[in-house]
């Protein structure tokens, strides 16, 4: 039994299914690349896993436990965290008000969820503009603090969505820096990154989607090397 | 000890106030202030915390008012009972709305609180047997004097301060705010967000019932048209929450302490200033002014609100540096 599956999850909107029979395993402790081309169903699936979207069919299998019908706040609770694409920071709250938030789904009283919230925040790095209101941040700001509430929740399992999309080069760095920490730390990781070089030095294994459907599968070099990925991103002319 | 020094200073003046003062009237005036500030912070809960806007604070403050006059009229004990359970009458009313309701969001829900007062206005004129319709309820009133009113009104006051305040401090109050800020990150972080909204619903529409059993108590007299009003109390909830400032700790009292101030300006047409003006000089337009403007305090309070949101969209409270930078002139602190 994987740590971490999904089997043959489809989702339609109306008469379009945006995912369409996709299936993959996670180890405990791997870090999982999803790529593909634009509107192919990474961040759909991301959302079926964390439950915005009810599956029209398939699985979701966590620990040996079927997840797929669970509400979004109790798989927070199983330990699955997850960042997003078009980030949603609380706005009118310090940055520590935010992870503060996120830690008192692991802790009741005020004293340890801000222990909590102060340990995970210089963690992030974030320990400089903690008392900055989330809103004011500059979006590598915001992506981080996404991060930082992701993180304050335990997660023994993280979904990171696009967290290094519209960073500068330094950012980049800092921002993989943090997520190889993450790792470290022991958390199994499922990422959706387009920036390749992100994605092919942190993952241990890609997964490739287009159309809503699994096109490749293996080591970051296997798929680069594979024909489909690159016509999915190149076009058949270099192929 | 500092920041406690300003609310300890206004709850001292509050508790000698009826010893200074001996006049009704102002009395009167106080323990329509009380109220307002247990009301105005319960919608502050539910709308300025959790931003989950009520246009349907009557609804809870008349559950609470029948509440306290039923149990007079029917059981014939003392409607001093319904400050206990007028409160919980109205969490009776509001939890099964915000458990249906909750999951309209936005201005979707905020239009089903103004159906929930309709609902409950028309519910109460049209069972007559029970509620005695337009006939309204009418009980002794307990004490002749105002002063025992004005002290439990001030329990009241203070006790729905605290709680309030102290909810806010704690884990609830994080949720609530997550919430307000962005309900999808909020389920994000383990937040049973429906959960967490009836919660604050049911605290909102607790202490409004209490108020609305007080005010049962206090006047002596209630009728749908009075307790279930749209604009003389879910609107004036509303306005006491933004004038003061939504989401902020004190708001809530300078609110209810500028809208009661401004309604009884009209309502007694500048405390008869312009009576006195319009006799002395016998001018004829300062006559009819003087007559109009006693009904105009609806008028006076959408200008109020218009002001106050372009120039104070955070409320007195919220914008209150902004106020002390324009009126000392000081260079705002960056």
């Amino acid at each position: 039994m994987a740590y971490f599956q999904v089997e043959k999850l489809v989702k339609y909107f109306g008469g379009l299914a945006a995912v369409n029979g996709v299936s993959f395993q996670v180890e405990k402790g791997e870090i999982l690349g999803l790529i593909g081309p634009n509107g192919s169903g990474k961040t759909t699936t991301f959302n079926m896993i964390s439950a915005y979207h009810r599956p029209t069919s398939g699985r979701v299998i966590f620990k040996g436990q079927e997840i797929h019908r669970l509400p979004t706040h109790k798989i927070c609770r199983l330990g699955i965290g997850r960042t997003f694409q078009v980030v949603k920071p609380l706005g009118r709250m310090s940055v520590l008000d935010n992870v503060i938030a996120a830690a008192y789904s692991r802790v009741n009283s005020r004293r340890e969820a801000r222990d909590l919230a102060l340990e995970t925040v210089q963690f992030c790095g974030m320990t400089p503009v903690k008392d900055v209101l989330a809103k004011s941040l500059p979006i590598a700001g915001r992506k981080r603090l996404e991060i930082a509430r992701a993180m304050a929740t335990r997660p023994e399992l993280l979904l990171l969505d696009e967290t290094a999309a519209g960073l500068n080069p330094t950012e980049l760095l800092a921002a993989i820096d943090l997520i190889k920490k993450i790792r470290e730390n022991g958390t199994t990781i499922i990422i959706i990154e387009h920036i390749m070089h992100v994605i092919m030095t942190i993952s241990d294994r890609i997964h490739a989607i287009n159309f809503g459907q699994t096109i490749a599968e293996g080591t970051p070099k296997e798929v680069a090397a594979n024909k489909e990925v690159i016509e999915a991103y190149l076009g058949t002319d270099y192929a | 000890m500092k920041k406690n020094l300003v609310p300890l200073i206004v709850l001292a003046v509050l508790a000698f106030f009826p010893l200074a003062v001996k006049d009704n009237y102002y009395m009167h005036l106080m323990i329509l202030f009380l109220m307002w500030v247990v009301i105005g912070s319960a919608w502050n809960l539910i709308a300025g915390y959790t931003g989950q806007v009520s246009f349907g604070d009557a609804a809870f403050f008349g559950s609470g008012a029948y509440a306290a006059g039923l149990l007079s009229v029917h059981l014939h004990i003392s409607a001093w009972w319904g400050l206990a359970l007028g409160g919980f009458a109205a969490v009776a009313v509001g939890l099964p709305f915000g458990w249906i309701c909750f999951r309209m969001r936005g201005a979707y829900f905020a239009l089903a609180t103004l159906a929930l007062n309709e609902v409950m206005r028309h519910s109460a004129a049209i069972a007559e047997g029970f509620t005695g319709g337009m006939v309204g309820i009418l009980i002794m009133p307990s004490f002749v004097s105002k002063v025992p009113y004005y002290y439990v009104a001030l329990g009241m006051a203070v006790a729905a301060v605290i709680s309030i305040q102290w909810i806010v401090h704690a884990k609830p109050g994080y949720y609530f705010v997550s919430i307000r800020e962005d309900q999808d990150a909020a389920e994000s972080l383990g937040i049973n967000t429906h959960y967490y909204k009836m919660l604050s619903l049911a605290i909102a529409a607790f202490w409004t019932g209490v108020a609305g059993s007080l005010y049962m108590n206090y006047m002596g007299f209630i009728d749908p048209d009075v307790v279930f009003s749209l604009h003389d109390i879910s609107i004036m909830a509303i306005l006491v929450g933004i004038v003061g400032g939504v989401g902020t700790v004190y708001g809530p009292m300078v609110g209810a302490f500028v809208m009661v101030t401004v309604q009884e300006l009209f309502r007694s047409g500048f405390f008869g200033l312009f009576k006195y003006l319009g006799n002395v000089t016998g001018s004829g337009t300062i006559v009819s002014i003087a007559e109009t403007i006693t009904g105009a305090h609806i008028l006076g309070f959408g200008i109020l609100v218009v002001v106050v949101i372009l120039v104070l969209p955070n409320g007195i409270v919220g914008d209150w540096p902004k106020i002390r930078n324009a009126v000392f002139r000081t260079k705002p602190a960056t």
